[in-house]
């Protein structure tokens, strides 16, 4: 995912002499071609975060476009304040682009992961937020960002599933279990984990990868009785959304995600999603107990 | 009656209208001399250009004490006299800081300390990557200057060579820890003045300095806090 950003990005700054790539050394290598054409709109401000939002927000005031990027701890955890203030107290817009996601960086252990992201963006005004799933899902959202002057987060993963799904902010319903069946909702990567692990059951299964403004309207429609989300950050991050898009219908939610108990072990992602109950036989016993709870 | 006095006269009316204090002299207002010198002889804005995209940009770093701002604001039209009666009032424009949403004129909503500068390198940098020749002008106090942020902008701003972008310091003194050495040692790589804040020429005279290379910092020193 992080190639096509690289090459997308750099198409548009071609393209459209609105946008500017701001970068705090993470990625600057990727963006050396970009920067050698275009050295007023690729800023490499290098290792500041603060300043890399803050110029972000200068650069919006003046009518550029400014795509902002590092890893997830970086670009939000460590900047929030000027997340909050430099771009949404100015009423100013951005595309923030993190790498890194919840435990991408598995290894590198916990100061280089962010499963609390899109809970810190939750406390603010205005973000749409993309989990693109698959490495093609990225391209048109970026692409689309550039028309506008909204406030984007934009969140990369080195996970991702088999296979690309059209860009839309609607849920898209993957299978459709009988009337009434309970309902699963996929967040970016977690689909082709939540479709291996309810390979046999009963459910209707639905995706987005653009949780935020999160689709209540097709939230409402699914759900008559049971709704799982599976998000891949911190668990219950969309429980607020969901209920309030429920809040007419008796229902029973379940939600999945990272855990906030840190983990102080190193491995693989694929290690942390096990520990997260995150892999399919995970989600598979946590779903089910919660099923035949009813 | 000079014109200085009448000056005097009339940012001593608004400020009383803001305030509602009789006794405050102007002088009382760290910021105010160099406010006035700013949009009286400096700044290419006025409120029919406030919009124009090539427009001289002034950043209120220090958005606290925003008084002696709003009157000046008041003064040269950006904004209605009468605002300045209904200071943080339920429906009032003006509040104890500046929103840049709400007050015409003003380019961004400032309180919490240590963010001008960064969005005032991006201001200029925008400009700049437009073709736009236009200044950048970011105001901060002495005490501001310990948010860390500050040194971020610092640096980077004499690294990208912002010619255009001046950063105006007003030292009263207020830093807990203060400044050994002065606060102009502390914006390296940036061409430097060091001026009477309540000498108009001599502001007037720092602010107008660009050497076509470097950031430019202007340390105006007052009074100490009181």
């Amino acid at each position: 995912m992080r190639e096509t950003f690289v090459r997308t990005t750099t198409a548009l700054l071609d393209e459209d002499p609105r946008t500017a790539v701001v970068l705090a050394d993470i990625s600057a290598d990727a963006f050396a071609a970009a920067h050698h054409r275009h050295p007023d709109r690729v800023l490499n401000v290098g290792i500041r975060e603060q300043l890399m939002t803050g110029v972000a927000g200068g650069l919006a005031l003046t009518g550029l476009r400014p795509y902002v990027h590092s890893y997830a701890p970086f670009l939000i955890d460590r900047a929030y304040e000027q997340i909050k203030l430099d771009l949404g107290h100015q009423d100013a817009g951005a595309v923030l682009v993190s790498i890194g996601a919840s435990y991408d960086a598995s290894a590198e252990g916990y100061t280089h992961q962010s499963p609390g992201d899109v809970a810190l963006l939750d406390t603010l005004e205005g973000w749409t937020v993309h989990v693109p799933g698959h490495p093609d899902e990225v391209a048109p959202l970026l692409r689309a960002a550039a028309g506008n002057d909204d406030r984007i987060y934009v969140r990369l993963s080195s996970q991702h599933n088999a296979r690309a799904y059209e860009r839309t902010d609607r849920l898209q319903v993957l299978r459709r279990g009988w009337a009434g069946a309970p309902v699963v909702l996929a967040v970016g990567p977690m689909l082709d984990p939540v479709l291996a692990a309810t390979r046999d059951l009963d459910v209707t299964v639905a995706y987005t990868l653009t949780p935020r403004p999160l689709d209540g309207a097709g939230l409402r429609e699914l759900v008559s009785r049971e709704v799982v989300v599976v998000e891949p950050y911190l668990a219950g991050t969309s429980s607020r959304l969901v209920a309030a898009a429920l809040s007419d219908v008796p229902h029973r939610e379940l939600h999945l995600g990272v855990g906030r108990a840190e983990q102080r072990r190193y491995g693989t992602p694929a290690d942390h999603a096990r520990w997260h109950g995150l892999d399919p036989a995970g989600l598979r016993a946590s779903i089910s107990t919660f099923l035949d709870r009813a | 009656m000079t014109a200085t006095a009448v000056r005097s006269n009339l940012l001593g009316t608004l400020l009383t209208r803001l305030t509602g204090d009789e006794k405050h002299a102007p002088s009382a207002f760290s910021t105010l001399d160099v406010l006035w010198v700013l949009y009286d002889r400096i700044l290419r804005v006025s409120p029919e250009t406030a919009d124009e995209p090539d427009r001289d940009r002034f950043l209120l770093s220090k958005g606290h004490g925003p008084a002696a701002y709003y009157a000046v604001l008041a003064a040269k039209g950006f904004i209605p006299v009468d605002w300045l009666d209904d200071l943080g009032g339920p429906h009032s424009h003006l509040g104890h800081h500046p929103d840049r949403v709400l007050i015409p004129g003003v380019e961004i909503g400032t309180g919490s300390l240590g963010h001008g500068l960064g969005l005032a390198a991006g201001t200029a940098l925008g400009l700049r990557a437009q073709g736009f020749d236009a200044r950048t002008f970011v105001l901060l106090g002495d005490a501001e200057l310990d948010e860390g942020s500050n040194h971020e902008a610092i640096a980077y701003a004499a690294a990208a060579r912002l010619d255009r972008l001046t950063a105006i310091v007003i030292d009263n003194q207020s830093s807990t820890h203060g400044w050994p050495g002065g606060i102009a040692r502390r914006f390296p790589g940036w061409s430097t003045s060091v001026v009477d804040g309540r000498d108009h020429d001599a502001i007037e005279d720092a602010l107008s300095q660009s050497d076509g290379d470097r950031p430019h910092v202007v340390v105006a020193v007052v009074e100490p806090k009181g």
